[in-house]
């Protein structure tokens, strides 16, 4: 940031309008509404944001937005911002995807994203179920949950867990939000973008339309257990016992960010690269 | 024995094997330095047993005083250094009558299957010589020896050793220097007196460079700043040439986790304005053609190189073929035409990324381009390739059609030449959302048909109605024949079209480097009324099939298709056109209804 006062912009200057796809009574508008108040806080000109994303209803998100987006391929929001940080990394980029984008297809992009601790922020949205394909299993619905047709049975599989999984992969940041707690979740992508490295946010983001019973939720969250946020472990307890409704910081360490373009600037010439090919 | 062998004015052809640790690739990277300090030009391939290290290997060097393209149809010399697993790489290294098989008789004898070429041998102690001197070792003096037979002066041999072998100490250098000088002085009687082609004063300095490091260079020079990948045989050398260079030049590479992963981050640095590019082979550009279709899609100019293998599927990883130009061309679901070029051989490969680049760039498309093994990872002494040279349309300085911030900007807006202006993350007033989904020119995802139907038809025209200027192809010659062949083929496509001039038969040959979209009128202008043969290197006759589906081929045009892992040799091409009355290949191809 230079010298010269960035004029503050309201929450709405971040909003687009295009008018969302998702249900009356999302979560998701709570996680869009929160993060243009983050951005607003943080006084970040949108045209320095961009928010990448892959498929499914929390991925529709970037034209949501009044910055740059791009909704990729099903599962690749995560190669797709590495991508332009590495070009661009005095952007703010906002990684964002569902449990199914994230964890499913994208999982294998989740861990090394995890290790390669590159300094954006990835939102997912769980609504533990396939919304935008109208209803299936996701890897965090649990296992005897037998709504849909291509799992008449239930999964037959444990849930996947994201916050150990994260740990487990070296992830530098881990929190977890509540869509129907919007003050705590500005709060925690605040943070989460401000923090040096890759900032994983696990946000708890109801259906509505398939998932009914995740009104619920609202009773069954809880602050984490309060301690060292940086020591890992006591993360990794706090992890262990995790009910998966617990919210908060659970995890935050300074760790070495991934260096990339445009962090050196080069100080050779391709004429002299030619040169060597010369016998 | 000896042979008449005058490499000033033919080329001459040389193998070398061994077992592992006998030094075969170091003698031959010697022998590749000698010819280019004697002036002459030269190809160097290699090929080697299965094992991660350490497996018997062979050198095939040949050298003229042209440039070489091909390495021909036959070897005058082998030089065996022992013949531990030989049988492997008899098919690649033909051997007759008028070959010479040097061996060291302490190695054993020679196998009935080499002997039954019907090549002359003689017997050189190797190790013995080598023995006799501190350090010696028998390659070298295979090196000294090989290197007297076929016309390379002491002198240039001497400098080779010098500097391939520089670091690995004084010593050493000096040990080779003595088996070399040893192994050349046993040859009495040379084929020919040698000399220096030319006084290396005032020639240019010629390249020693492989298809991948020339492929790496040509994109440097279209201007990439940007790779990520993942390793692959054949193409793992490209990306280990960039990475430093990426560096030096205030760009990166990043190693990513999969393909998937490689093609969507070169997507993402591309989208915030990086020229950007990967490289893999077939597996690999098999799992990126989702994201190479969001490239499309999108707008967003990606290069993905791919090294061919010997296909399908894990295929024959080592060796080389033509066999991915259905999926280059076909593998994108949808409507999604974009760009598809192939590299005519080492030296091409400068231009070749060189111009993918600029036009992926400009054209806000992806571009494959397609080289192959025997590119890929054969050395050549080359003369510095030129600058892409104007009038190309998307030559220096073209680069990216920008937006300029305003009221109401659209990404995708149409326009005459169907490019619209592209705003870069960071730029006010003109922020869009990239978008995979079927889009308005504003970006937004739309289902209404007139959107779709206009959104293609201008991803279509913008490449379809681009001035590419001559550089579609690389044409030889005139005459009733005409070869029309790609990628490595051409070299020896080239070299039997001398064959047939030589015997009476002018004959153009038709290197294609720009795939998709094809240039057909100019293809047709430039067959005329020739008798059209398609040359490539695949069993499924791909490029044949492409052509006569595009109604780019006459009447009768015939097919010689065959697959790797060997290559097409010139005798092959000009045999093939001998037979007059081959027949058209039946299953898919109807007869021309002309043009």
């Amino acid at each position: 940031m230079d010298a010269t006062v960035i004029p503050s912009l309201h929450a709405k200057a971040y909003k687009s309008d295009v008018k969302p796809v998702w249900c009356p009574g999302c979560g998701h508008f709570a996680v869009l509404s929160a993060l243009t108040k983050t951005l607003a806080y943080l006084r970040v000109p949108t045209e320095d944001v961009a928010v990448i994303s892959g498929i499914g209803c929390s991925s529709r998100l970037p034209a949501y937005l009044s910055g740059y987006g791009f909704h990729g391929v099903h599962g690749r929001a995560l190669p797709l911002a590495a991508g332009l940080k590495a070009a661009r990394p005095e952007l703010t980029v906002i990684a964002a995807g569902g449990d199914g984008d994230g964890f499913s297809i994208g999982g294998n992009h989740f861990l090394h994203a995890c290790r390669r601790n590159m300094d954006f922020t990835y939102i997912v949205m769980d609504n533990e179920v396939y919304g935008m394909t109208k209803g299936q299993a996701s890897p965090t619905t649990q296992p005897d949950w037998a709504k849909s047709k291509l799992t008449p049975h239930g999964t037959g599989m444990r849930r996947f867990q994201p916050a150990a999984i994260a740990l487990a992969a070296g992830a530098s940041f881990i929190a977890r939000g509540y869509a129907g707690d919007p003050s705590g979740l500005t709060h925690l992508l605040t943070q989460a973008i401000e923090h040096p490295g890759f900032a994983f946010v696990h946000v708890l983001s109801p259906c509505q339309t398939f998932r009914p019973e995740q009104k619920a939720w609202k009773q069954m969250v809880h602050p984490c257990a309060l301690g060292p946020t940086h020591d890992a472990a006591h993360a990794a307890q706090l992890i262990q016992r995790d009910d998966g409704m617990a919210l908060g910081v659970l995890y935050a360490v300074d760790l070495p960010v991934y260096a990339c373009a445009g962090s050196r600037p080069g100080d050779d010439a391709l004429e002299r690269i030619e040169a060597e090919l010369a016998l | 024995m000896t042979l008449s062998l005058d490499p000033r004015t033919t080329p001459v052809a040389a193998a070398i094997t061994g077992s592992g640790g006998s030094g075969a690739v170091t003698a031959g990277l010697i022998l590749l330095d000698a010819v280019a300090h004697a002036g002459f030009y030269g190809l160097l391939s290699r090929s080697s047993g299965p094992q991660i290290r350490g497996g018997e290997s062979a050198v095939m060097l040949r050298f003229g005083p042209t440039p070489v393209r091909c390495l021909g149809d036959r070897y005058d010399l082998l030089a065996a250094l022992d013949w531990g697993n030989h049988g492997r790489f008899s098919d690649e290294i033909p051997l007759d009558r008028d070959s010479l098989i040097l061996a060291d008789p302490q190695a054993g004898e020679i196998p009935d299957a080499v002997l039954a070429s019907g090549a002359a041998h003689r017997a050189l102690g190797l190790r013995a010589s080598a023995k006799e001197r501190p350090g010696g070792r028998a390659n070298m003096v295979a090196v000294g020896a090989v290197g007297a037979l076929v016309g390379l002066p002491l002198a240039a041999l001497l400098t080779g050793a010098e500097r391939t072998l520089r670091r690995k100490g004084e010593g050493v250098v000096a040990a080779a220097r003595a088996c070399i000088t040893a192994g050349f002085g046993s040859i009495d009687a040379h084929g020919a007196p040698s000399a220096l082609l030319v006084d290396p004063g005032q020639r240019p300095r010629r390249w020693s460079i492989n298809g991948n490091e020339a492929a790496g260079l040509g994109a440097l020079r279209g201007g990439v700043r940007f790779v990520a990948a993942y390793p692959i045989t054949p193409a793992s050398e490209m990306l280990e040439w960039l990475a430093p260079r990426l560096e030096r030049l205030g760009g990166a590479l990043v190693q990513a986790e999969d393909e998937l992963a490689s093609i969507n981050m070169i997507i993402g640095s591309a989208f915030g304005g990086v020229p950007s590019l990967t490289a893999t082979s077939g597996p690999g550009l098999s799992l990126m053609m989702e994201g190479i279709g969001l490239a499309v899609a999108s707008e967003t100019p990606v290069v993905v190189a791919d090294v061919m293998r010997g296909g399908p599927s894990t295929g024959i990883p080592t060796k080389s073929e033509q066999s991915d130009l259905d999926i280059a061309l076909y593998g994108l679901h949808g409507d999604a035409p974009h760009l598809v070029l192939a590299a005519l051989g080492i030296a091409d490969c400068v231009l070749t990324l060189e111009w993918a680049t600029r036009l992926a760039e400009h054209l806000q498309t992806a571009a494959i381009v397609l080289s192959d093994q025997s590119i890929g990872q054969s050395r050549a002494i080359i003369d510095p390739p030129p600058a892409l040279s104007p009038p190309s349309s998307a030559g220096p300085g073209q680069g990216r059609r920008t937006a300029k911030a305003g009221a109401d900007y659209h990404r995708y807006a149409l326009t005459a030449d169907g490019v619209s202006p592209m705003s870069l993350p960071g730029q006010a007033g003109c922020a869009y959302t990239a978008d995979g989904l079927e889009h308005g020119p504003h970006g937004t995802p739309s289902s209404v048909a007139a959107d779709h139907w206009a959104q293609l038809d201008k991803r279509r025209a913008k490449l379809e109605g681009f001035d590419f200027g001559h550089a579609w192809a690389e044409i030889d010659g005139d005459g009733p024949l005409c070869l029309v062949t790609w990628g490595s083929s051409r070299g020896a496509a080239l070299e039997a079209a001398e064959r047939l001039r030589a015997a009476g038969r002018p004959t153009r040959v038709i290197g294609l480097r720009l795939l998709a979209p094809l240039r057909r009128d100019a293809l047709l202008g430039a067959i005329g009324e020739a008798e059209v043969l398609v040359i490539e290197l695949n069993h499924g006759a791909q490029l044949f099939h492409y052509l006569h589906a595009q109604r780019a081929l006459p009447p009768g045009a015939r097919s010689l298709a065959r697959p790797g892992p060997l290559p097409l040799r010139p005798a092959e091409i000009a045999a093939a056109c001998d037979r007059g009355a081959a027949p058209v290949p039946s299953i898919r191809a109807t007869p021309g209804r002309g043009r």
